[in-house]
């Protein structure tokens, strides 16, 4: 997914201390944002189908095939993008891209509507989440909770508000913030980020410069390849970044981003070569899954399910 | 009356940043799940005492204890809910139907692998190499030694599908575009044997896909 991409890639261009062009910022920001719809949709849904309703779970996943579509045309597979790279991204959006974006993110409302129309209100799925695995905002802070987890309880903390990494403070979006820290207030809570992430999407489309895509230096991002196939000189630069790579000043990161499921940081230490001494991956559901013990206490057992839906765990990610 | 009970079972806009779930919740409380509130989880109890279940949803806002009633007892928001879901049986489905039917595939799309020619027929990798040091799955393994006719060709060039991860970067990698990854994404074997693929087997996927992998780098040749 593209947001993971992203926070290695902001990590090393921290290290690098460079800064990539706008049109880029402008790219990974709307395509983070498309992430964070994607993950939503996946999700919530799931959530809601573990809960027991099969119905808003296949009308969102129609959506997220779409999305899925935008991801492999920009970048040539539908998941594993490697698309975002340190210094900008790989390839420019192809031309007509954004005008079907456009098209989805003028739909996508509606189709939200029309889910929230079967599923906010509804006395069966409130019945299985209202006040199921209640976190209070002091317990979310102390077990290292982050993203929906950490909002839905009351904490205003947004990564994105809070420290703003490539166009986020360009644009312009609201962060909702639960009161009761329960089930159903952290599925308000990603519905309400899923069109706060639609608003992000139009800004970016609209707003979005003309320019180049990757910074403009040969030692860190590979020459076009028509320019390669005709100087020696890129061509040299071509041969040492595809098999030396370049090297990074030695240093040491902690780089977060606003990750859809929530923190996710890289902590990178560099030695002055050209691969990395050390690098963590700090990935949000770890933290999320330990707290089920004490979430899930006193509840009963068909309510582990919802909390484990809530958490929104991807098991290879916990494990990992 | 009715029209407040369908206002009352309106869904509720959530609003940012300011008490979302107190508007949304003061309404659909069905005798049920009051029933459930009421007798309420040990946790929470234990945990917000200060949360009067009995009195939570009297506070005087919201709608009147008669709409509350008459949307628990008309099932309005369970209506509303399956007439959505009826409006979308008529409409027309998403399916494709796959053998049959496939989804389409941009030029930029990463499948199978293919080794390709130049028109003349002879083969283009000129065993620089690149692919196999940038390979980050370390999929990919070269031999190399000079021909009778004194150019530098591959003796053996084998990709290991399995350990592959798609990522692309043999194909940005390769200087004279002889290793691309080609839109053929239905390769699926029996064996993993039959997915290590081989110098030959890899340029007769080029012979075979040569007009489409032709067509795609043409598509993308601005952007690269």
């Amino acid at each position: 997914m593209m947001v993971n991409e992203q926070a290695y890639s902001l990590a090393v261009e921290k290290l690098l201390n460079i800064e990539v062009p706008l049109r880029a910022k402008y790219i990974r920001t709307m395509f983070a944002e498309i992430t964070r719809v994607m993950n939503h949709c996946m999700s919530v849904m799931s959530h809601i189908m573990d809960v027991g309703a099969l119905t808003p779970f296949l009308w969102m996943f129609e959506e997220r095939e779409k999305l899925i579509e935008f991801y492999e045309r920009v970048s040539g597979a539908r998941m594993h993008a490697a698309y975002v790279r340190p210094g900008g991204v790989s390839l420019d959006i192809p031309k007509g891209l954004l005008e079907d974006i456009h098209v989805w993110a003028d739909q996508f409302g509606q189709r939200m509507d029309e889910a929230e129309e079967l599923i906010t209100g509804n006395r069966i799925w409130k019945g299985r989440t209202v006040d199921v695995g209640r976190v209070t905002a002091k317990e979310a802070l102390d077990w290292g909770f982050s993203g929906v987890m950490l909002r839905g309880s009351g904490v205003n903390w947004d990564l994105r508000k809070v420290q703003p990494y490539d166009a986020y403070d360009l644009v312009d979006f609201d962060v909702p913030v639960g009161t009761k820290g329960d089930c159903y207030d952290r599925y308000l809570c990603r519905m309400e980020e899923m069109r706060q992430s639609l608003r992000i999407i139009h800004q970016c489309i609209n707003d979005m410069p003309p320019g180049p895509v990757r910074v403009d230096d040969l030692k860190i991002s590979p020459p076009r390849r028509a320019h390669m196939k005709e100087n020696m000189e890129a061509l040299i630069h071509h041969f040492k970044l595809y098999s030396e790579g370049y090297t990074v000043p030695a240093g040491e990161t902690y780089t977060v981003v606003e990750a859809p499921k929530g923190e996710f940081g890289v902590h990178l230490v560099s030695d002055g070569s050209n691969r990395p001494y050390r690098c963590k991956i700090r990935a949000p559901g770890f933290a999320h899954l330990a707290g089920l013990d004490f979430m899930a206490k006193g509840h009963f057992i068909p309510d582990v399910v919802t909390m484990i839906g809530t958490m929104d765990i991807v098991f290879g990610e916990v494990d990992r | 009356m009715l029209r407040n009970v369908i206002r009352a079972a309106a869904v509720p806009r959530v609003q940012t940043r300011v008490a979302l779930p107190a508007m949304a919740r003061s309404i659909h409380i069905s005798s049920r799940v009051q029933a459930q509130n009421t007798n309420d989880y040990r946790a929470n109890r234990e945990k917000f005492p200060e949360d009067d279940m009995s009195t939570r949803y009297t506070s005087g806002q919201g709608p009147s204890a008669l709409d509350k009633a008459s949307q628990a007892l008309l099932l309005t928001e369970l209506v509303r809910g399956m007439w959505v879901v009826l409006e979308s049986f008529f409409r027309p489905p998403y399916t494709l139907m796959y053998p049959f039917e496939k989804g389409a595939l941009s030029p930029r799309f990463r499948g199978e692998h293919a080794l390709r020619r130049y028109p003349s027929g002879e083969e283009r990798c000129i065993a620089c190499k690149l692919c196999e040091a940038i390979c980050p799955a370390q999929a990919i393994t070269i031999e190399a030694e000079p021909r009778e006719d004194g150019s530098r060709r591959t003796t053996r060039y084998d990709i290991d599908m399995t350990k592959c991860i798609y990522c692309g970067f043999c194909q940005e990698a390769c200087p004279v575009d002889a290793i691309v990854e080609g839109p053929n994404y239905e390769y699926a074997t029996e064996t993993h044997e039959e997915l290590l693929y081989n110098k030959e087997k890899l340029l007769a996927n080029g012979d075979k896909w040569e007009v489409e992998l032709a067509r795609n780098l043409e598509a993308d040749h601005l952007y690269r």
